[in-house]
């Protein structure tokens, strides 16, 4: 496959063959070897012949293998001539991170760290096969489908501020319920309200370096060693019987001769089929963003209890990672309304933008980038220059790089641990074989990511972040 | 004794080789494959047993689908699987079909889950029929 470097962070996969469009990497000599070594690549141009794709087949920085679309893939197609894909939002449909910000410093915390760990850990429900603490039933999570974060809100968990500052406010409104099917519904009822478990995190963090002072006094970061929370998970069972479903039902309806690769089933955006699918991912969607107002709202509790405090636990925002969404872009010109696929990619609207909430709509919304476990973590800023070059989006954390099974092979969940609490990291898991594969050896230089990003222009460098409290599903 | 299963290298998730003599068997192989990745199969009693039917396009969509039912009953009836028993595959006009029985226990707490499977995936799906059968799997974890 021929690949032509544009500059240092930018490399081309020139229109070929079946190939609609180029596609377009953001990555760097180093990343680009990791890259190399999976199917990326290869999928990125399988990506850049689907229907009715505009401009680009975009890959981002921490970009590594997935089913059909590479993760850290962003596509955008036509209402009219394009598809929505399952394969291209993922199975575990918004999965995010919220990020909240506390007057506490670190010395503050410091030694009551491990109590709130503790406590945390007895009151965020997570691993495996663990059911949340509410007893639904089918119809309240029908409203929690139809109406995401508001519900959570108007059950007392969390105040209507943190609605505001959450994408899509919180709730996004074309879900359709009654397209989710009866065992999407199932697998939700008993999940709502927990972490997960495989990648997914919460972290009691400390800002370690600020990069832009006046941006990060917007989002609410005034100094180094300020304490912060980052929530990272999704909708669970239910989004991932979303995706299933609907892959399902598009290979019926369609077939799947001539795909590449079979997770590359997708549906007209416009047919029936199509709607179907996106008005379900927006329900799932919904689920995800109560999920994570429910956990910030204990983590809240927590802090209260074991601090004397939550006041000034303010959310700094809450972001989407795998989505599909329409949203209007400049395509030669012209503002147009797409279908944007984000796969393991963060939206980075610039200033100006109406979909970024008020406060944050002079400075470009913040993008929450979770590192890997045990790691840092970034906030970064949307910028304008964005659209142009990925259609509003950036990076969403360090992506893979090494096998679950190879990282079984190289790490010790207890070492890890270890390890960690030498540099003042608690950690606690509910799998000590989980730690390992998520060992952060196992994944992509999380700096490099954000350099990249921050060089290319599409999403800008406020702050680092580092973990002093791990918790781990 | 042959070799059930085995696990290859995936950046993100797990891919495994079921085998068996026969369709069948390496559809009840893959089960067992799958539910490795959560908790230790060869721990679990046959306790319950849970009879169920699935339908497929094809024999990929077929294997996607009988798979799926182990994390379904998991994650809705806190069902561990141990064994995947009477496997019928049936072909008719344009559609595969497939019988079985899971045995194993709904006690989840009793035992150590170690991993989480979230979906059975299409991706590097492969069904080879030569003097043994041979299924190619990806699950995302």
């Amino acid at each position: 496959m021929e690949l032509r470097k544009i500059n240092d962070f930018v490399w081309e996969i020139p229109k070929q063959g079946e190939m609609k469009v180029p596609a377009l990497i953001y990555t760097s000599a180093r990343l680009l070897e990791g890259v190399k070594r999976d199917l990326t690549l290869q999928q990125a141009r399988n990506v850049a012949c689907l229907p009715g794709i505009q401009r680009m087949s975009y890959v981002m920085p921490d970009a590594h293998q997935g089913y059909g679309f590479p993760i850290g893939g962003v596509a955008a197609f036509d209402l009219e001539s394009g598809i929505i894909s399952p394969g291209g939002v993922g199975y575990d449909i918004n999965c995010g991170v919220r990020l909240l910000r506390t007057d506490f410093m670190e010395n503050d915390i410091s030694a009551k760290r491990k109590e709130l760990l503790a406590e945390i850990f007895k009151e965020v429900p997570a691993g495996v096969g663990k059911g949340g603490i509410t007893r639904l039933s089918r119809s309240v999570l029908k409203d929690i489908l139809t109406r995401g974060a508001e519900w959570a809100i108007e059950q007392g968990f969390g105040t209507k501020e943190d609605l505001l500052m959450t994408e899509e406010n919180g709730r996004m409104k074309d879900a359709e319920p009654d397209f989710v099917s009866e065992r999407a519904l199932e697998r939700g009822l008993p999940q709502l309200g927990t972490l997960g478990a495989g990648n997914h995190f919460l972290e009691i963090q400390k800002v370690s370096e600020i990069h832009d002072k006046d941006i990060a006094r917007v989002f609410g970061i005034q100094t180094e060693g300020q304490v912060l929370v980052m929530i990272h998970c999704g909708s669970r069972g239910l989004g991932h019987q979303v995706a299933s479903d609907y892959i399902e039902s598009m290979e019926n309806k369609f077939g799947v001769k001539g795909l590449p690769d079979r997770e590359l089933i997708n549906a007209p955006v416009r047919s029936p089929l199509g709607q179907q699918y996106y008005k379900s991912m927006c329900a799932a969607v919904n689920y995800a963003f109560a999920n994570r107002q429910m956990i910030a709202h204990w983590v809240r509790d927590v802090f209260a209890k074991v601090m004397g405090s939550s006041k000034g636990m303010r959310q700094v925002y809450d972001v989407c990672h795998n989505v599909a969404k329409i949203e209007k872009h400049e395509v030669e010109g012209q503002t147009r309304e797409l279908c944007i696929h984000r796969k393991g990619a963060t939206r980075s609207f610039g200033p100006g933008r109406v979909e970024v909430p008020e406060a944050y709509r002079s400075s470009g919304q913040p993008v929450i980038i979770p590192g890997s476990m045990g790691t840092a973590s970034y906030l970064l800023v949307g910028t304008a220059e964005a659209e142009g070059l990925s259609f509003s989006s950036t990076a969403h954390g360090a992506g893979r790089l090494m096998s679950r099974h190879e990282a079984l092979r190289r790490f010790r969940g207890e070492q890890i641990r270890d390890d960690l609490r030498k540099m003042g990291i608690e950690l606690q898991s509910t799998s000590w074989k989980g730690v390992a594969e998520e060992a952060s050896g196992a994944y992509k230089d999380v700096d490099e990511v954000v350099r990249v990003s921050h060089e290319v222009g599409i999403g800008r460098l406020v702050a680092k972040v580092v973990p002093v409290g791990v918790m781990k599903g | 004794m042959e070799q059930k299963f085995i696990f290859l290298d995936h950046t993100a998730d797990a891919k495994f080789q079921a085998f068996g003599r026969t369709l069948e068997e390496a559809f009840a192989n893959a089960a067992l494959a799958t539910a490795s990745l959560m908790w230790d199969v060869d721990s679990i009693p046959k306790r319950v047993r849970y009879p169920f039917g699935v339908r497929g396009r094809d024999l990929e969509q077929l294997l996607v689908q009988f798979l799926q039912e182990i994390i379904y009953l998991f994650e809705t009836k806190m069902f561990l699987l141990g064994s995947a028993e009477k496997l019928k595959i049936r072909e008719s006009d344009h559609e595969y079909s497939l019988d079985a029985v899971f045995s194993g226990d709904d006690r989840r707490e009793r035992y150590n889950i170690f991993g989480e499977v979230k979906a059975i995936t299409y991706n590097e799906i492969k069904i080879e029929k030569n003097d043994r059968v041979t299924l190619q799997v990806v699950v995302d974890i």
